[in-house]
């Protein structure tokens, strides 16, 4: 791979590129994002691979296959794309293969089955897909389209073009001007404003002169959200391309790739994208000729949600424990090393190479005043089109969850939905119509009423926040109690126990939601709980223990119902909470198959084959295997 | 560019082929990789927990001579942090996923029923070394929930029978 000299060599080297690409050549991109590969996408494009090594194709030319990144409708996953005919392929079995070879791209006709179809009418192309129709993709624009392991693609794609436009035509000072017009805000979750962030820290480089450094934060510790680790694999470039930018405007030489140990293929791509930058010129040493140096290293985390947490990623860059540290100073003001620090998520970073190609204006014209660009969801839970979206910023709850989304499978409405992870809230179903300014909804989907706007502010206002973008959906199966207990289990363990209400108030909290799902307590409980959470509030240290009650106080004000049908009532309403349920095997549903008397494993069921079957209640642990293996869904919950 | 032979990148023998060359399989040579500064503890620790599945007290005290940190300090550090693991581990990892959204989807019976299945509880390695069972907060794979990861598998829409066969399988 040769270096590019300057930027008229990116230019150049781009329309290469472009011109030896024939328009008829056959391209297959198979979904190896994590939901397909879930589902075992790796088997589907191994076998387009071997039909194309063993020439098994008869056709002019021989189509390229491509593996990329998350296309975003992973319940459909795997999703295998094909152009130039521009087919879009649904739930493709490496059995499907043989037929898709055969049919179109020998034939070049559609395998009807295997087409995208909903509510009677069929899709060919993923662009005519309700799903995706309403969604606009910036930051995911390449996500599912290119290799991301070939750096040409990204080339071809407009990559480090945004980079060779700053390096030639801004300023440092230009480009730290037009992210703060921008209005850009953090999407690591709490929203700050990355052009107040980025001009701290380089005004207290000026101040204090020496080395500045960035780090980009992929870290992603939010327990049901894949938003970052889409972006790392899919279209790694564009992140690479976000931190030189953001480097440049701060005089940073040195930078860090801050991934997840979880996410072994984030870590695999950024190692081969960085490599290929290198190789390129585009990293290193006077890039594209400009005399500006910057270098990039990939660190990974070893596992801690807290070391998601701003000082505490600096404290693992220095080789101590993930532990946070008092803010002030912030790492703007003394980072790593001491020195001026700018961290930002990745897809903050994402976000820049865009606003510098088409300017601030164009930015702000995205998404709501204060809330401006697109926003990436994981839109998750009992929702049937589970998958990646990336939407304006203020687009209604309802078009998001319900439009997008298709509602929840077998219920009319959602219960709740839960944002922002462990320091998030739960924002239910009723609330989704109380009025806010700003929000709109894509003409696919206009509602009757106005309803509150997915935005930072708004909500903020219900008490949740808007995180990194995990969306995960709740119906009435799903118990707050529960949910609220979870949260508050995971945040125990995952205190760094380094402060005294956190630790100990965690674990008082955890204390009474336990004795909650086992139906005890008295309802002056809940306001003791209340109060407890407002000491974690008030007393911690870092935004783990600050954040921690969020969860239990959005779930109180909202449900406390629920909470007092477990207290008073000593019911589980979702049928959830273990102590508070039994199981049933009901008599007209049951084939007497005795699957679920085979898999006990107390051995408390009993019954004869072909008869009816049923559960000794008191041996039952209520382990729900049995419903599990039931074929005919005759275990219930009462 | 040889690297674009990777086109199908979850091609696990070219991963594995990669993994290694980054990843010597002796401490020797993990350690020629760093050099002798603090800062580089926890990479050499997940490189180490990586090639041995297990960080050998033999392993830290050398560690800890190299970059140059008393071993009560990376002690800590190995404790702290939940990837490494300080006995040896099964020779088949199993990381049922807790995230929110496989905990809405039955996660935590999955890993009960893992336990009761292996005869082991979380945390923990089988007599024979064969698997070693421990819960993970979400692999990034929330769409298909609830996943299992088996080495380097994702299990999606996991099931306790298709769990079963797994195991066998392996
Ligand atoms: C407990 C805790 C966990 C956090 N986890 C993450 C994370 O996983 N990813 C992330 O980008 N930011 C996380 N943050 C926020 C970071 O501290 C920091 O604010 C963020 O990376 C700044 O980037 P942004 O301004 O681009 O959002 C976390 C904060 C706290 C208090
Ligand atoms: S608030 Fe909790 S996680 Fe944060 S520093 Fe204190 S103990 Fe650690
Ligand atoms: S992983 Fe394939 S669509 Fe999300
Ligand atoms: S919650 Fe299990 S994969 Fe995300």
């Amino acid at each position: 791979m040769k270096k590019i000299k300057n930027t008229a060599g990116l230019q150049t080297l781009r329309q290469t590129l472009l011109e030896a690409q024939d328009p008829e050549m056959p391209v297959v991109r198979v979904c190896l994002g994590p939901g397909c590969l879930a589902l075992g996408a790796e088997k589907v494009a191994r076998a387009f691979k071997s039909a194309v090594r063993n020439k098994k194709i008869k056709a002019r030319v021989q189509p390229l296959i491509k593996g990329t990144g998350c296309h975003g409708f992973c319940s459909q996953g795997t999703l295998v794309s094909l152009s130039p005919a521009n087919l879009f392929y649904v739930r493709v079995k490496p059995e499907d293969v043989a037929e898709i070879v055969a049919t179109s791209l020998e034939q070049g006709r559609t395998v009807e089955r295997l087409l995208y179809s909903d509510n009677g009418a069929r899709y060919r192309s993923a662009a005519e897909i309700p799903f995706y129709r309403a969604q606009q993709k910036i930051i995911l624009k390449n996500v599912g389209i290119i290799d991301p392991l070939d750096i040409n693609d990204a080339l071809m794609a407009g990559g480090y073009q945004s980079l060779a436009k700053v390096l030639t035509e801004m300023s440092p000072e230009e480009v730290l001007k037009t992210v703060e017009v921008s209005g850009l805000r953090g999407r690591g979750g709490g929203g700050f404003p990355t052009g107040y962030k980025w001009r701290r820290a380089a005004d207290n480089a000026r101040e204090n002169p020496g080395p500045v450094y960035v780090i980009a934060n992929g870290e992603e510790g939010d327990p049901g959200a894949f938003m970052d680790r889409s972006i790392m694999e899919g279209d790694p470039h564009k992140v690479i391309e976000g931190m030189i930018i953001g480097a440049y405007a701060l005089g940073a030489n040195q930078g860090y790739l801050f991934v997840r140990h979880e996410y072994p293929l984030a870590i695999h791509h950024f190692s081969i994208a960085l490599r290929q930058a290198r190789n390129r010129g585009l990293l290193g040493k006077n890039i594209l000729g400009s005399g500006f140096d910057f270098d990039l290293q990939i660190n990974r985390g070893a596992g801690a949600y807290v070391c998601g947490e701003e000082t505490a990623i600096i404290a693992s860059l220095e080789g101590r424990a993930g532990e946070p540290r008092t803010r002030p100073p912030y790492p703007a003001q003394e980072g790593l090393w001491g020195r001026p620090t700018v961290i930002n998520n990745v897809e903050t970073w994402a976000n820049v190479p865009h606003i510098m190609e088409k300017g601030a204006d164009w930015y702000t014209g995205l998404g709501v005043p204060h809330s401006t660009g697109t926003k990436i969801f994981s839109l998750v839970g009992k929702v049937k089109n589970t998958g990646l979206v990336e939407v304006p910023m203020g687009i209604s709850l309802g078009a998001l969850v319900e439009g997008i989304g298709g509602g929840v499978p077998g219920q009319t409405h959602f219960k709740a939905v839960q944002t922002g992870g462990p320091s998030g809230g739960i924002i239910p179903y009723e609330l989704k119509e109380i009025f806010t300014d700003y929000h709109y909804h894509p003409e696919e989907f206009i509602a009757a009423k106005k309803e509150i706007s997915v935005d930072f502010d708004s909500m903020a206002q219900t008490g949740s926040i808007m995180g990194g973008g995990g969306m995960i959906v709740m119906d009435d199966h799903d118990c707050v109690v529960d949910v609220a207990r979870y949260f508050l289990r995971f945040l125990e363990e995952e205190s760094c126990g380094k402060c005294l209400p956190c630790r100990l108030g965690l674990k008082g909290m955890l204390e009474f939601l336990n004795r909650f799902a086992r139906g005890q307590g008295s309802p002056e409980d809940i306001d003791a709980l209340e109060s407890l959470g407002q000491a974690l509030v008030d007393g911690s240290l870092c935004g783990l223990g600050r954040a921690a009650p969020n969860p239990v106080l959005t779930s109180i004000r909202f449900f406390r119902d629920e909470y007092l049908a477990h207290i008073v009532d000593h019911k589980c309403p979702a049928g959830v909470c273990r102590d508070l349920i039994s199981y049933q095997i009901d008599p007209e549903t049951c084939n007497g198959c005795g699957l679920c008397a085979q898999e006990c494993p107390e051995a408390c069921i009993t019954g004869k084959k072909k008869k009816l079957f049923t559960i000794g209640q008191e041996a039952c642990i209520r382990c729900g295997v049995c419903q599990d293996v039931c074929p005919v869904q005759a275990v219930q919950v009462a | 560019m040889a690297l674009s032979l990777l086109l199908i990148y979850g091609e696990k023998s070219k991963m594995r082929e990669i993994l290694m060359k980054t990843r010597p399989q002796d401490l020797d040579s993990i350690l020629e990789n760093y050099p002798r500064r603090p800062q580089h503890l926890i990479g050499v620790l997940q490189d180490v927990q990586a090639a041995f599945n297990y960080i050998s007290p033999e392993h830290l005290a050398r560690i800890c001579d190299h970059v140059g940190v008393p071993v009560t300090q990376a002690w800590s550090v190995a404790t702290f942090y939940k990837s490494f693991s300080l006995e040896p581990r099964g020779e088949h990892s199993i990381k049922v996923c807790l995230g929110t959204t496989c905990h809405l989807k039955g996660g935590e019976r999955l890993a009960e029923a893992c336990e009761r299945d292996l005869g082991i509880e979380r945390g923990q390695t089988t007599a024979d070394q064969r698997f070693s069972l421990d819960t993970v907060k979400c692999v990034g794979a929330c769409a298909e929930a609830p996943v299992v990861m088996v080495d380097e598998d994702y299990l999606g829409r996991a099931s306790i029978s298709s769990l079963k066969k797994e195991f066998k399988r392996r």
